[in-house]
């Protein structure tokens, strides 16, 4: 019957094509420091785990056949335990799982420990998007980082837990709310890969990908320095609309007029909105402003005042930016 | 006994002059069944409800598996899919799985392996039957005022945060603990005190291990996550700051508390199945069982190692790199005394006469299924293969390899094993083999696909999913239907069974524990005589007497505690 898992499988991959992913029959691409020594364990548990199957399954289809019941016949006579045997096959296992547990931890105190002069970016999740924080301030929606030079990811969560997993990297660790949570890599090949939330935390859990951008020796520095300076070499709008977009706005605010977690921001400047507490206010630079650093000081009616505070996260230059997206005609807006 | 000789008749047909008295004909009507004392018909009351359990569950997995047919929306929303696979697990996991064979099979089988005329607390029994019921409903209930997308670890803080219906349903997994810990007790009572003459520790069915070592789980265990719900349900409604961080809590404290119990948990799920296999492999090898000691004691060793090993479910959660190392070793010990079973049960059949009868096929699937989802835990105990392969689709094969090709299809073996014992009809041999077939090749299509798609990084409870993982998807969407006609086909024969079956004799297939020697169905008082057991698994002490199409004791007397002789 394993034919038959084969040949469904043959049938994926012919319908995918060859190695949709760049890596092995059972693998992604290797990228990292540690993907080749975690690779090479799952190759030995696979080794061990495909000799004791097909060893079982021979066995039990072997006394099958052999052993058959046959017209009048009886079993035939055989000691009903033999302490010699059983003990070997306990044994042997204990053996066999005290290796595998062996390379298991020293891999893993080695994904465990970073080198003393990795590169940090902090990390923060929130339902249901990425931000990387790096070291001069700048904010990226998706996690840039140079070949061949540690990085060390410190995390934490806006409100549930989420889970940062890199499987190029074969790293996985869990971004708690309240605590910081740490892991470390270092990239081996330059290219694009993917990150995925692995804890599930909520709606659009499956949505909330991001992508690994492993840049080639001296482009990586480049890179951060244009992108940090998007205030100065973008106009106002379209820094805006960046931010709107890294800094987890739209994931709660629509741009298409239909109501999230929070209001849609298409048009907002200069409605007028009938507050919670029964009051009404017209939306100006102040609101917006102030609806960014104490979210929860003044909410439309009909939502739930959970916006997380922006204070601290946000210079005034980038408020300033969104503002002037959200001031800027719908059809600016729409141009992404 | 002379009973296997008279004609059976008892089929649920009021006992008129000349019709035996079963446990199915003594007493008729509704509350004779509702607020009956018999383990025999509480056992089946558990059977049919925890059947239809399975059939729920059963239907939301395969929403899930028809809405993973594309990326994105196929037939319903992400928000719909969130509860759909909550439910799934929920509904498997509490009202399906954990009762599943201790409370049916269980609850029929052990007393009359003891030759007992019940358990030893009939009120608590049918009060555990009466504690699933009200915790069923109060589950279900929550689907209906709302649902949960929590999935079925309420991890918090998302349990604490989230809208919807986590209240009911926890509460309704508080109550079904109760009942698990009520079955427990009662088991372990009953095998303590009421094992006939002659049964010596050493001298019980393997079957009675099995469920004795799962007794202790479900005592010792499900306490821990009665209160570990409470506290969830106090945070929830009166903001009592435990789990969520935001009020001072730690949410990891509550993995912590949740996997002490859900850990064990998977062995009151595995042990039970384990406990069928020793029984059908000897019987279907007519061989008295190997190593029967081993067997016993690895129970028994499972049972302890089970409460040692929860924190290998939160190797990424952030706990120390000691801790991960403490539990990643402790994890690997419960390996072993699988294993040996295992072993054990190969080394039974050498040299025997092996027949390849309904449970026996099942049997066979699960040494086939049950290897796959045992060698893959390799992988997930060992530290630095798991960092890659925590929450990915490899875990979800791996646990539906143990959970589903482990423990429901032992369950199917057990349902075959003992349907004549409990209903007194055989079922189509030739239907069965086909479903057996159908469920064995579904299953592995489903689920060996997931093994390499979450080794290739793919993580679990996605709606949505990258192209590349498109066509493992629809193949293991493909092997659901698969499993789902199997299961349709064995539904249709035993169905058919229950109303045309052939009557069964006592003893269809050779078994020498104490069930084989009543009729089929069993006399609503199990025995007619004080039972004395001998060796369980001296299948030489009988022969098969075609006249009967049964089996019959060469030496009759050998197993009555009083030397009065057959009547």
């Amino acid at each position: 019957m394993t034919a038959l898992n084969f040949v469904g499988l043959l049938l994926a991959r012919i319908a995918m094509g060859p190695d949709p992913d760049d890596g092995s029959f059972w693998m992604p691409p290797q990228v990292s420091t540690v993907a080749r020594s975690v690779d090479w364990l799952f190759n030995f548990i696979l080794a061990i785990s495909v000799f004791f199957f097909i060893l079982i399954v021979v066995v039990m289809v072997v006394f099958v056949i052999k052993y058959r019941r046959r017209e009048g016949q009886q079993a035939q006579s055989s000691p009903s335990h033999n302490t010699a045997l059983e003990i070997t096959w306990t044994v042997i296992p204990v053996i066999i799982v005290i290796v595998i547990f062996f390379f298991g931890f020293k891999g893993y105190l080695d994904m465990a420990t970073p080198p003393a002069n990795a590169y940090e970016i902090l990390v923060e999740g929130q339902k249901w998007k990425w931000s990387f924080n790096y070291p001069n301030g700048y904010v990226d929606e998706n996690l840039h980082v140079p070949v061949d030079r540690p990085v060390r990811l410190v995390m934490s969560s806006a409100d549930v837990i989420h889970s940062l997993y890199v499987p190029a990297f074969r790293i996985k660790q869990d971004v708690v709310p309240g605590r910081y949570t740490k892991v470390w890599f270092e990239a081996t090949e330059p290219g694009e890969y993917d990150l995925f939330c692995a804890e599930y935390c909520g709606t659009s859990h499956s949505d909330m990908l991001a992508h690994v951008i492993v840049h080639p020796p001296g482009e990586f520095e480049i890179w951060l320095e244009k992108a940090s300076n998007f205030l100065e070499t973008m106009t106002p709008v379209d820094a805006g609309r960046k931010l709107f977009q890294v800094r987890g706005c739209q994931q709660c605010h629509s741009m298409d007029g239909s109501a999230k977690t929070g209001p849609t921001m298409l048009g907002v400047f200069g409605r007028t909105e009938n507050m919670a507490d029964g009051g009404t206010i017209t939306v100006d630079e102040n609101y917006i402003r102030e609806s960014i650093l104490e979210p929860n000081a003044r909410v439309v009616a009909g939502f739930e005042p959970v916006m997380p505070t922006y204070q601290g996260r946000l210079k005034d230059a980038e408020i300033m930016a969104i503002i002037e997206y959200l001031k800027a005609p719908a059809g600016a807006s729409q141009e992404e | 006994m002379t009973d296997a000789t008279t004609v059976l008749t008892g089929d649920g047909q009021p006992a008129g002059p000349g019709q035996r008295d079963s446990y199915l004909n003594h007493g008729k009507g509704v509350l004779s069944w509702l607020f009956t004392l018999d383990h025999k018909r509480i056992g089946i009351m558990y059977l049919a409800v925890i059947l239809a359990s399975f059939f729920l569950g059963g239907v939301f997995a395969m929403f899930i598996r028809t809405e993973l047919l594309t990326p994105g929306q196929t037939i319903m929303t992400a928000d719909t899919y969130n509860k759909m696979f909550t439910l799934h697990g929920a509904v498997m996991i509490f009202l399906f799985i954990i009762p599943g064979i201790p409370a049916t099979l269980g609850n029929f089988v052990l007393p009359l392996m003891l030759g007992a005329k019940d358990v030893a607390l009939p009120r608590l029994n049918l009060a555990s039957f009466w504690l699933w019921l009200i915790g069923a409903s109060v589950a279900v209930a929550s689907i209906i005022i709302g649902a949960v997308d929590t999935g079925w670890t309420f991890y918090t803080p998302y349990s604490t945060t989230t809208g919807t219906a986590v209240v009911a349903m926890t509460l309704g997994a508080f109550i079904l603990g109760f009942s698990s810990i009520f079955t427990g007790l009662n088991f372990i009572v009953t095998i303590h005190k009421m094992r006939p003459e002659g049964m010596t520790w050493f001298r019980m069915p393997l079957f009675l291990w099995g469920i004795y070592s799962t007794a202790i789980i479900q005592v010792l265990a499900t306490p821990v996550l009665g209160i570990t719900l409470l506290l969830l349900i106090a945070e929830r409604t009166l903001g009592v700051g435990i789990f969520d961080p935001a009020l001072g809590g730690d949410p990891v404290l509550y993995q912590h508390f949740f996997w002490f119990y859900s850990h064990p948990a998977v062995y009151i799920m595995i042990l039970p199945a384990m406990a069928i296999m020793s029984e059908v492999i000897s019987v279907f090898s007519g061989k008295h069982i190997f190593g029967y000691r081993f067997i016993a004691w690895s129970s028994i060793a499972i049972a302890l190692l089970s409460f040692l090993v929860w924190g290998h479910h939160m190797f990424t959660s952030g706990q120390s790199s000691l801790t991960n190392m403490i539990f990643s070793a402790l994890t690997f010990s419960v390996a072993i005394p699988s294993a040996v079973k295992v072993f054990n049960w190969l080394a039974t059949m050498y040299k025997g006469s092996i027949r390849l009868a309904a449970p026996m096929l099942y049997a066979l699937s699960f040494l086939f299924l049950f290897a796959i989802g045992g060698l893959t835990g390799l992988f997930l105990g060992s530290l630095s293969t798991d960092i890659h392969l925590h929450d990915t689709y490899f875990v979800v094969a791996h646990f539906h390899y143990v959970m589903f090709g482990g423990t429901v299809i032992a369950f199917l073996a057990g349902i075959h094993y003992w349907w004549p014992k409990i209903f007194g009809r055989m079922y189509s041999e030739r239907w069965a083999q086909v479903s057996a077939l159908l469920i064995f090749v579904g299953f592995n299509l489903t689920f060996f696909t997931q093994f390499v798609m979450g080794s290739h990084g793919m993580p679990r409870r996605y709606y949505n999913y990258l192209e590349r993982f498109t066509a493992y998807h629809q193949a293991s969407t493909v092997g659901s239907f698969i499993l789902m006609i199997g299961f349709l086909i064995m539904a249709g024969y035993l169905l058919h069974s229950l109303v045309r079956g052939e009557r069964a004799p006592a003893n269809p297939w050779g078994g020498a524990t104490l069930e084989w020697e009543t009729a089929s169905p069993p006399p609503y008082f199990n025995f007619e005589h004080e039972m004395q057991a001998g060796d369980p698994y001296d299948l030489d002490a009988l022969s098969w007497d075609p006249s009967i199409k049964g089996y019959v004791r060469r030496d009759p007397s050998s197993v009555l505690a009083a030397p009065r002789g057959a009547d």
